[in-house]
């Protein structure tokens, strides 16, 4: 869904509990970040751009979604930026504007599919997870290895009890659809 | 009957924007007591204060009010301006109308209402104000300087070469403190020791100065001009006056792997020991943790061999006491203790850089001296891990320092040149080497030093990389550094051989508690607070005690020397007066109707109220009192408060004052 | 001693095998679990990623459902959800607002005073010493390397059981059990976390590292204190030799593992036959 508006520093900063402006981009962020060396744009690079107020221009990175949120950043910020904050923020952002970056497709689809997942069960059905996503990169990407890919693993995770078709739910999955409705999700 | 002036002030439109001044002028005029009021545009101007004189001799004015900006800014200047005209300085009150009112308010009919009220409230004082005259305390003309680094040495220089006696207290077993284990000093590459040890052999060999090594200041009592110092000097175990420095002690000592302070851990040393071949004085001194006689009972072959009997086993600590006029805090710096620290520090380490987990990664002071010539490796570049030559060296800047998530949210002021210094030293060493520094900006400002960084880039080809080290690990005896540059926009991992950690540099160990005994301030980091820190930078608000060098804060070493020699001038200032005098708004005790319950002496901050005793002629006791010390009372005014028979006032401030000027809002 | 327990979905989906584990070494130890009812999802990495505030109201439903039983401590044994528990529990204790907001949110009041324990918390809570004692086995043909992953000890304004730089809770209680941790360099690296299905190959890149490095450093197996952890390094050794034509064989077990078997636990109990990588 669109939203109307661009969003603003302010945005990034209310949703990320951050404040970018204590970032005096020293790097140290993407000296440690474990996925700098694949992302197209570095973490300080894209705390800098919100900086700058080009969220619209954060938002449509790649690294925003290569990022295995590991928390590294943060940790290690010397001006106790919370910069894994301004990624999520920059995460939540590039879905509800329709600007996250083609090539992340996959995963994006896969962390919408987990949630879809939680709530219709208030506990995530693996199974059922991985069979909605590897149909939809399937129909999305045309992806057929994907679709094949870990086939060979069901019986060897079946072998070892851990391959459970349906899995559990919540007794009052009304409550988690309601909690998924307040949050606007 | 009171004749009281009052002179309001304009301030160009400072004041007169939001207060009426012509009409409060004019309303003052006419309160009780008030002989004329009178506006100015500037009163604190030369045409102002010649008007303030003028009215003064005028209308025979006995006290005058200045309602105009904040006493901090101008009373002194008013006193003068009465003096001149032979009123007695302290029969002149101010009422701020600047700050406390039209600076804050905006709405005119209220602000000059206001402004009226304070007039009124200061006239109401005034009236009450005695004529005071200031305290005159006698000066001891002998100076102490507390820290031997180079800051102390200048000063003590400067004071002792304008003639006077100067006591120097130094901690370590030798002067010299910081820059006497530097290799070479930027940006001339000067070699440290050989411009400092001159001047160390002439505090040595001054006849003004004395020195006390292995000492520290215990307590100091008294005030501006007359302080008593009491110094404990530590057990040397050896006495220098007996001994002629020939060595035949280190030589022969067992105890050999010892770790050496002076060193940083750098290097090992015996326990009796001379920190550094220049050390002033040259005189061994005797690690009582590492000798085998202290602990043990045994050995003494130190003792055997020294043919001037110099050895005192028996040593003990010593307390001195010493009678100075001024104090000059020198006590330098110390390096931020990177890695885990123990105990209760607030100061979290830097567990991902490895410091004390890898012997190769080192921190500045310690690349100095494995670099200096009289180091512990003859100033060979050596890995402590295994005496390899590095080929491959990392500079880190900024560790500790500008980083407010580990505590110490300064910048240190002197690493960048150190790192530039570093990578130039290097390479002079080895030739074939690479340097390489991470920084986050390039802090050059002083004469020369931009060039000097710029010389270590494009004449002695060391790297620049914009950007922090996030992690440093070891693999098969190379350190992985693992940084960015954010310049180019990539993250940048080097494998290097030997890596240096510029960290941050706080004040010397235990500074705090020095602070507590002269009653200086300081701030969060434990840097002493000088008194102004544009316009009074080496002097403290404790009366006679100055400041330099790093213990005031971070700086090079131009920038110690240049504060020592102000710190030196402020104290002459001090010696060139017969006697120096003190503001005598202070307290004041009502012998008569004191009950000697000395709450106000248990109460005061400065223990300036003594406990006296009133005798007749014959020498029988009539009762006790207490008495201020007019030296040391500061009026801060808590023992008026405390005082439950209202025996103790405060002159210039006095209780019926504070009565008079609260009636008048009534 | 009982305390509170909320497994997370992992521990009941294809990590059954680390709540075999972990049930059967407290149970060992005379701790009882008692588990949260009707617990849900954390909320894990899909929900900070995509809605802040979901971030935050899944985990604070599981804290008011734990202070509604009675549950002053919680065992979570996955580090993520442990984080998101922690982190939603400090917000909420912060904010009065907030707190306000959420209860509202998911339907009970809440506080955030829930204290929330990872497994090496539990095990430094009963003690090394109690556990030496129960001890009937020796560790010392075990030489692991100890793996934190990233999350378990961050972030650090919160948890301050171990240092979040150069951690050694898991080797001190291991060292008292008889193993020879070794010393190595990827101890907080990230094993790709929730990247295994989504993008596999991330998880590929930065386990295969963690594997080279821990025995590169002499190691003999790993432990971990992680499902997804676990899984990346385990049910993957096999892809990440086939991508990297490494030839890894370490196998990796939890840290009640190791304890179990050294309080005399047969593998079948802890669930170690149900690793993918086994000890030949």
């Amino acid at each position: 869904m669109k939203m109307p508006d661009e969003p603003t520093i302010a945005d990034v900063e209310r949703i990320a509990h951050a404040s970018v402006r204590d970032c005096y981009q020293c790097g140290k962020c993407s000296a440690g970040c474990p996925q700098a060396h694949a992302m197209d744009v570095l973490p300080n690079q894209l705390v800098r751009w919100v900086q700058l107020g080009r969220i619209d221009k954060a938002m449509r990175a790649a690294a925003v979604w290569q990022c295995v949120s590991c928390m590294t950043c943060s940790t290690r910020c010397p001006k106790s930026v919370n910069c894994a904050g301004v990624l999520d923020a920059l995460r939540q952002l590039s879905v509800e504007h329709d600007a996250a970056a083609p090539g992340q497709r996959r995963t994006i689809v896969f962390q919408q599919a987990f949630l879809d997942n939680i709530r219709r069960n208030g506990r995530l059905r693996e199974m059922e997870l991985v069979g909605i996503f590897k149909t939809k990169a399937f129909f999305g990407d045309l992806n057929i290895p994907l679709l094949m890919k870990d086939a060979l693993l069901a019986p060897q995770m079946m072998k070892r009890g851990k391959f459970h078709l349906f899995g559990e739910r919540v007794r009052d999955r009304g409550l988690v659809q309601r909690i998924f409705e307040r949050c606007h999700c | 009957m009171a004749r009281i002036g009052v002179f309001v002030c304009w301030c160009g439109e400072n004041i007169a924007r939001n207060v009426d001044v012509q009409a409060i002028a004019a309303a003052a005029a006419e309160e009780p007591g008030v002989a004329c009021g009178v506006a100015y545009k500037y009163m604190c101007s030369d045409p102002g204060q010649t008007l303030i004189g003028e009215k003064i001799a005028a209308e025979r004015l006995d006290g005058i009010v200045i309602a105009s900006c904040s006493p901090h800014m101008h009373l002194k200047t008013f006193r003068k301006t009465a003096q001149r005209q032979g009123l007695n300085p302290y029969l002149v009150e101010m009422a701020n109308i600047r700050e406390h009112c039209s600076w804050v308010h905006h709405d005119r009919e209220q602000a000059t209402a206001k402004a009226l009220d304070l007039i009124r409230m200061a006239v109401a004082k005034v009236r009450r104000d005695q004529a005071l005259e200031p305290i005159r305390v006698p000066v001891t003309r002998r100076a102490l300087v507390i820290g031997g680094g180079v800051a102390g040495i200048q000063a003590a220089l400067d004071i002792a070469d304008a003639g006077y006696q100067v006591v120097m207290v130094e901690r370590e077993p030798s002067i010299g403190g910081k820059m006497a284990g530097l290799s070479e000093t930027f940006p001339t590459l000067d070699c440290s020791q050989c411009i400092l040890t001159p001047r160390m052999v002439d505090v040595a060999q001054h006849p003004n100065i004395k020195l006390y090594t292995c000492s520290e200041v215990e307590s100091v009592d008294g005030f501006l001009g007359n302080f008593k110092v009491t110094i404990r000097k530590r057990a040397r175990y050896v006495d220098i006056a007996k001994c002629t420095g020939c060595g035949q002690c280190w030589n022969a000592c067992p105890s050999k792997k010892n770790l050496s302070q002076f060193d940083y851990g750098m290097g090992t040393r015996t326990a009796i020991y001379v920190p550094f071949p220049q050390a002033v004085p040259a005189r061994p001194v005797i690690d009582p943790a590492a000798c085998i006689r202290l602990t043990k009972g045994k050995c003494g072959i130190c003792a055997k061999k020294c043919q001037a009997g110099a050895i005192l086993f028996e040593d003990h600590d010593e307390l001195v006491s010493e009678d100075v006029g001024a104090v000059v805090v020198a006590t330098g710096y110390q390096l931020y203790q990177i890695g885990r620290p123990e105990g209760d520090d607030k100061l979290s380490g830097y567990g991902e850089y490895g410091y004390g987990r890898y012997p190769d990664v080192i921190d500045s002071l310690q690349f100095e001296r494995l670099v200096s010539a009289s180091g512990p490796s003859g100033g060979e570049l050596r890995r402590p891990s295994d005496g390899q030559v590095p080929k491959t060296v990392v500079f880190v800047s900024c560790v500790g320092s500008r980083d407010n998530a580990k505590g110490l949210s300064y910048c240190s002021k002197i690493c960048c040149m150190v790192n530039a210094k570093h990578t130039m030293l290097y390479k002079h060493k080895v030739h074939d080497g690479q340097a390489h520094v991470f920084y986050m900006d390039i802090r050059a400002g002083g004469k020369n030093y931009d060039e000097f960084v710029r010389r270590a880039i494009e004449q002695d080809g060391a790297h620049y990389h914009r950007g922090r080290v996030s992690k440093i690990t070891e693999e098969n005896g190379r350190l992985i550094v693992r940084g960015v540059d954010t310049l180019a926009g990539e993250p940048l991992t080097i494998a290097a051989d030997m890596v240096v950690l510029a960290s941050a540099i706080r004040p010397a160990e235990r500074v705090e508690e020095l602070a507590q005994k002269l009653n200086v301030g300081y701030d969060e980091f434990g840097f002493l607070s000088e008194s102004h820190p544009k316009l009074r930078p080496v002097e403290t608000n404790a009366a006679g005690v100055f400041v330099c060098g790093v213990c005031q804060g971070p700086k090079d070493i131009p920038e110690s020397v240049a504060q020592a020699s102000a710190a030196a001038g402020k104290v002459l200032v001090m010696f060139s007066h017969e006697n120096l005098s003190r503001e005598p708004e202070i307290a004041r005790v009502n012998e008569t109707t004191c009950a000697a319950c000395f709450a106000c002496r248990r109460a005061c901050p400065y223990h300036a109220i003594d406990q006296a005793e009133i005798r007749d002629r014959g020498g029988k006791l009539i009762k006790r009192t207490a008495r201020v010390n007019p030296g040391l009372c500061m009026g801060c005014g808590t023992c008026v408060a405390v005082c439950p028979s209202k025996s103790a006032d405060l002159d210039g401030f006095t209780e019926q004052q504070i009565y008079a000027m609260l009636e008048c809002l009534a | 001693m009982e305390i509170g327990y909320y497994p997370g979905c992992a521990l009941h989906g294809s990590s059954n095998d680390y709540e075999s584990s972990v049930r059967a070494c407290l149970s060992a130890l005379g701790v009882s679990l008692r588990e949260l009812d009707d617990w849900i999802c954390c909320g894990a990495t899909a929900a900070h990623c995509l809605n802040q505030k979901l971030a935050v109201a899944l985990p604070a439903r599981n804290l008011a459902l734990a202070e509604r039983d009675g549950l002053p401590q919680m065992l979570a044994p996955c580090p993520m959800c442990s984080m998101e528990l922690i982190k939603a529990g400090s917000l909420l204790a912060q904010d009065a607002e907030l707190r306000r907001e959420i209860s509202e949110i998911v339907e009970l009041p809440v506080s955030g005073s829930t204290q929330i324990l990872n497994l090496i918390q539990i095990f430094q809570k009963i003690g090394a010493a109690r556990i030496k004692e129960a001890a009937v086995h020796s560790l010392e043909a075990f030489c692991p390397a100890c793996y934190y992953g990233c999350l378990l000890t961050r972030p650090p304004e919160n948890l301050r059981f171990d240092d979040c730089e150069q951690p050694s809770s898991m080797e001190t209680l291991l060292r008292e059990l008889g193993a020879q941790p070794v010393d190595w360099n990827f101890k907080t690296e990230c094993c790709g976390a929730g990247m295994t299905i989504a993008h596999e190959e991330t998880v590929l890149d930065l386990s295969n590292k963690i594997l080279s490095n821990a025995a590169a450093h002499g190691a003999n197996c790993i432990v971990v204190a992680c499902p997804m952890c676990q899984v990346n390094l385990d049910m993957k050794q096999a892809a990440i030799n086939a991508r990297h034509g490494t030839a890894h064989d370490l196998v990796v077990y939890y840290l009640s593992d190791l304890v179990g078997l050294a309080l005399g636990l047969d593998q079948q109990a802890l669930g170690i036959d149900r690793h993918f990588v086994v000890r030949k």
